[in-house]
């Protein structure tokens, strides 16, 4: 962790209220100073003059396969889940704790209904189905020899956020509140070859698709999004996916709720309408103040949130900091993401890391030179089909307090004269 | 234009009709390696029931029955008759559209049938696919009793639950595809 600059750019220029700096700051000067430096909630010291001790001593040797550092204890997701079935419920990862766009594969966020299957993939296969001409079953070996594509997606739960609806502002590590969102090179098999070698035939409209869990998840995917770019995958940032989020095959279908993204996959049933699953009906849907609910509100819409700082973070007295964070929409690319350290007042435009991939993790960052006042950060983002993110109190005044799901309103963290980090509505 | 030529094109104009509603003529050709499914592959893997029945085996049960199979199998997680414990609540009739929605069985699910395909593919948790299809009927009608939505006693059959109309059959409005 490194501590506060001493060299700070001469001639900054804040471009909105409460120190916001030029985007290009810190490329102009080259400060490349990290997110999360000064943030640190602890640091270790080498003293100076004194030799590192790993410079001294012959160090481990090799591994078959490597873990994070032992210095890393807290970059963990956090479990939650039912105390009468501990293989029902979720677990977060942890976004405060992470950097850059790819989540690592072991901190991809985790939605079981009942347990992660062991599943041998020799004996695994795909079965496809119903209303088409030629109904098939695919053995796992069999599909790695089809055509593959690869691409960085994010996959988010429809109830990420959801704390959001609460009454007061949850007070936890930015992970534990939107951490139900990861992203991921996902290979696989674009669907579309599979559903041309069983020939649909005319009235085939939906696919119902299933996992070989204990819960036998079911859930309907229109057959246009099928066509379109949803990936059988068997690959997770380059690795065989993990077990919990669907080895040997799950199906990605980019931008849209996660739950439509079967784990474990291995039966697609072609039909001429949904099957009005428990998870499209009774679950994943939205209830509006009309009393009506949402139905098949497939697309995750755009949603920001600044990572650094965040609470739990410390910022360690007034300078120059560079704030960052994640945006990324279900409809394409993230177009712009804007960031206001005055509680919304004014706002000035983040840098957006290249590359900036359709329906991925785009990493947002603008410098901010602190100085020391009590203040209220934001970020919004605003997708290339033009949509902005909402303020939280727009939010509730159209879709009410009880549609759980789809939850993407603009977050506000409060930073206190002392440093401290609180969520707060504002 | 060539006979040949013009053969061609009409082969690709009826080869794309044929292959509607999608076009697949962005995907890549693979390697054709699938085998065809007989008879007895979809034996007991085929669960998906709809809401018009399809699907729904043959078998009966009825609501007394299923009560006596719930308080043994269910009461532990979703409460004695449904009121909710580590699982969701299955009873309550608070109105959707109030300060504190009941989003049960009775006042929110669309389908009758839903309950019987959830059943029989999910529970209990710790024992899936244990029940006979007579016991999920029995479990399906003692949960649609205790929401007023139909007799005690009354036996469900692959005829009758898809026949149930749900209250809220007509509480949602579809994003997809009307406005995506």
């Amino acid at each position: 962790m490194m501590d506060l600059p001493e060299n700070v750019p001469e001639a900054e220029e804040a471009i909105a209220g409460g120190g916001l700096l030029d985007r290009r700051v810190f490329l102009q000067r080259s400060l490349g100073v990290a997110a999360g430096g000064g943030l640190a909630l602890s640091s270790l010291h080498t003293l100076a003059g004194e030799v590192p001790a790993g410079m001294k001593a012959p160090g481990r040797p090799f591994s078959n396969y490597g873990e994070p550092s032992a210095f890393e204890k807290e970059a963990v997701r956090w479990i939650s889940a039912n105390s009468m079935a501990p293989g029902n419920g979720i677990s977060w990862t942890p976004l405060h704790r992470l950097e850059g766009t790819i989540t690592p594969s072991g901190l991809h966020f985790e939605r079981h209904h009942n347990g992660v299957p062991e599943i041998d993939p020799d004996k695994h296969q795909l079965l496809i189905h119903g209303l088409c001409r030629n109904p098939l079953r695919f053995s796992f070996n069999d599909l790695l020899r089809y055509p593959m594509v690869s691409r960085t997606l994010f996959v988010e739960c429809g109830g990420n956020s959801n704390a959001g609806w609460h009454d007061e502002p949850i007070q936890t590590p930015v992970g534990y509140f939107h951490g139900l969102a990861s992203c991921s090179e996902w290979t696989g098999i674009p669907l579309a070859t599979l559903l041309d070698e069983v020939g649909l035939l005319p009235e085939a409209r939906w696919l119902i698709a299933e996992g070989a869990d204990a819960a036998a998840m079911n859930t309907s995917i229109p057959i246009e999004k099928a066509l379109d770019d949803t990936l059988v995958a068997l690959y997770q940032n380059g690795e065989r996916i993990r077990p919990e989020n669907g080895y040997p095959m799950r199906l990605i279908l980019p931008g849209w709720e996660a739950v439509l993204n079967v784990k474990w996959l291995h039966r697609l049933q072609v039909a001429s309408e949904p099957v009005m699953a428990r998870n499209e009906t009774a679950k994943y849907t939205e209830l509006q103040p009309s009393g009506k609910a949402h139905q098949f509100s497939f697309v995750m819409e755009a949603k920001s949130i600044i990572t650094h700082p965040s609470p739990g973070h410390h910022l360690k007295g007034p300078g120059l900091y560079q704030i960052s964070g994640l945006a990324w929409s279900g409809r394409g690319r993230v177009a712009k993401v804007e960031v206001s350290a005055d509680g919304g007042r004014s706002w000035a435009e983040a840098a957006l890391t290249d590359p900036v991939l359709p329906k991925s993790f785009t990493r947002f960052r603008l410098p901010w030179r602190w100085d020391g006042s009590a203040l209220i950060l934001k970020s919004r983002v605003t997708d290339e089909t033009g949509y902005r993110q909402p303020e939280r109190n727009q939010l509730i005044t159209e879709r009410g307090k009880h549609g759980y799901f789809h939850y993407n309103a603009i977050v506000a963290w409060a930073i206190a004269s002392d440093g401290a980090v609180t969520h707060v509505y504002a | 234009m060539s006979m040949l030529s013009s053969l061609h094109l009409t082969a690709v104009l009826i080869s794309l009709i044929l292959t509607l509603p999608g076009s697949v003529a962005a995907a890549p050709e693979g390697p054709h390696l699938g085998k065809s499914i007989t008879a007895g592959d979809l034996d007991g893997l085929d669960i998906n029931v709809f809401p018009d029945g399809r699907g729904l085996p043959d078998g009966n049960g009825n609501s007394e029955t299923g009560a006596r199979l719930f308080e043994n199998l269910c009461a532990a997680c979703h409460g004695a008759h449904g009121t909710g414990g580590s699982a969701s609540e299955l009873v309550g009739t608070s109105p959707l559209n109030g300060p504190h929605p009941d989003q049960s069985v009775g006042n929110y699910w669309p389908y009758a049938t839903t309950l019987f395909d959830f059943i029989r593919r999910s529970m209990p948790l710790n024992a899936p696919r244990s029940l006979s299809a007579d016991q999920v009927y029995a479990l399906t009608a003692y949960i649609l009793e205790i929401n007023g939505l139909i007799a005690k006693g009354a036996v469900l059959d692959k005829k009758a639950l898809p026949a149930i109309q749900m209250p809220n059959r007509d509480g949602f409005t579809r994003l997809w595809p009307e406005n995506r």
